[in-house]
């Protein structure tokens, strides 16, 4: 495994930073074309989706991802960045583009705005239990079924997925960086 | 196992959480929903709705307040990225009604007149994270012992001039460091000081920065200014009057935008800045007859 870069543009970058070096994985800031070539896997972290759309258009980073997205490589979003990689994005901008390279539809702040975001505990495939810190996050309404679930979160309504992946491509509705538990960023790695 | 009744809303880490999400982005100052659109556009991370931009409320005098809830309505209807709104310091009914309308991060601000000359307003009360300004390390503390979940520098909004932005940021993360070298002994006395909460300082002295998100604002007016923050360890900026008081307002929202986040590369810094028509006029800070950073306490 060589080194997880994550996307600099804008957001809660250092706290994916930080989870990566305390899984003593090597990691880098991205925010130019070349950066991105140094690096092995990426992530995109939280933060505005639309602002990071925009930057990553005018950084020259927006063709040089999607060249690497169709070439394979692996790529965990969490809350904007899980928007960033969608096949559709409702409750967008009129002009919100995604890379399409999750089979997903998910719905901007589909919990609400912050007065509603909250913390939950969430159930993993296995069985156990990992924090979940939603804010103003999106939410998956549908997958393809090439889309597997990963992590869910349960409450009055019913049963949403929160982690998902296809492939080498992973998404979080949620923030798994902004906690001490290390495990998603650990399952990303260790699927590398 | 996980079910509603383990669902918590307004917690310290959800409410300090969105402002981590804003870092290294610009929040921009609009007064109507075609201003907010403009933002967005510009790739804003978040926009600050009010009245007045603070240079018009420089210019107009009386008693600045919070804005009116259609206008905020209407620009929360026309974005999609956060809407911030003020309210006047220690008036905490101004507060509960922006946190009825959903706004996203409350402004307990000086750029309005103080409705309390004692108190500020308990932000540990409400589920609607505030943020609040601060000229000096023992203030910043004050307000998050207060609960605010964010800090900016408050410069001295509406002017156009970075002065005093830099001289609050400089003050601020000089005394962090002063914290940090500190011997134990010594930190009892700059907690009295400071008149601030002394864990707060005694983290600040562990960790080495404050224990929410700082970012500046107040007189924030050119790419250059965005850099200059940046670079003095602010994590986003908050334009106020520099970007719709400027020649060209789509220009400069971009410009800054850019600088903000590339902000310690001169190159980009320079081909943002090239061609951008005039800044806000400004004003010398000596010439001021009313200081709003003096504001608040």
């Amino acid at each position: 495994m060589g080194s997880v870069g994550v996307l600099a543009l804008q957001g809660d970058v250092r706290e994916h930073l930080a989870t990566l070096s305390a899984l003593g994985v090597e990691s880098a800031r991205v925010r130019t074309p070349g950066e991105l070539d140094a690096v092995d896997a990426l992530v995109l972290p939280g933060g505005e989706s639309t602002a990071i759309a925009h930057l990553l258009v005018t950084s020259g980073l927006r063709e040089a991802l999607g060249e690497r997205l169709a070439a394979g490589m692996a790529v965990l979003g969490t809350c904007a960045g899980l928007i960033l990689l969608a096949r559709e994005v409702l409750d967008g901008r009129a002009d919100q583009w995604s890379y399409g390279a999750l089979e997903v539809s998910v719905r901007r702040n589909g919990y609400g705005r912050q007065i509603a975001s909250f913390e939950a505990p969430l159930e993993l495939a296995d069985g156990s239990s990992v924090p979940g810190v939603f804010i103003r996050a999106p939410r998956i309404l549908s997958r393809s079924s090439a889309v597997e679930v990963l992590a869910t979160y349960t409450h009055a309504d019913g049963t949403d997925p929160v982690l998902v992946r296809q492939g080498p491509v992973w998404g979080a509705s949620f923030h798994p960086e902004l906690t001490a538990d290390t495990t998603v960023h650990r399952l990303f790695v260790e699927s590398l | 196992m996980s079910d509603s009744q383990t669902t918590r809303t307004g917690s310290t880490l959800v409410k300090r959480g969105l402002a981590d999400m804003l870092r290294g982005g610009v929040i921009m100052d609009v007064v109507n929903p075609e201003q907010a659109k403009v933002a967005e556009d510009a790739g804003a991370v978040a926009v600050m709705a009010l009245e007045r931009v603070p240079a018009d409320i420089r210019r107009d005098g009386g008693v600045a307040r919070m804005s009116d809830p259609q206008m905020i309505q209407e620009i929360q209807a026309t974005v999609t990225i956060p809407v911030m709104a003020k309210a006047r310091i220690g008036h905490f009914a101004e507060a509960q009604v922006l946190e009825a309308l959903g706004v996203d991060y409350v402004d307990e601000s000086e750029v309005l007149t103080p409705a309390d000359e004692e108190n500020h307003i308990d932000k540990w009360a409400f589920t609607v994270p505030f943020v609040c300004g601060a000229t000096n390390l023992g203030e910043a503390l004050r307000r998050i012992g207060e609960g605010a979940c964010l800090i900016r520098s408050k410069g001295e909004a509406g002017t156009g001039n970075v002065v005093e932005a830099v001289r609050h940021l400089r003050s601020i993360t000089a005394m962090i460091r002063r914290c940090q070298s500190a011997d134990a002994n010594e930190l009892y006395a700059i907690a009295k000081d400071l008149r601030a909460p002394l864990p707060l300082v005694l983290e600040v002295a562990e960790t080495g920065h404050l224990p929410v998100p700082l970012f500046c604002a107040g007189g924030i007016s050119t790419p250059a200014d965005a850099s200059l923050v940046r670079q003095l360890g602010a994590e986003a900026v908050f334009v106020g009057s520099g970007i719709f008081k400027s020649e060209d307002p789509v220009r400069m929202a971009h410009a800054i935008v850019e600088a903000s986040t590339h902000f310690d590369d001169p190159s980009v810094i320079a081909k943002v800045s090239t061609g951008l028509g005039s800044a806000m006029r400004g004003w010398e800070t000596s010439s001021l007859e009313q200081r709003l950073a003096e504001r608040g306490w």
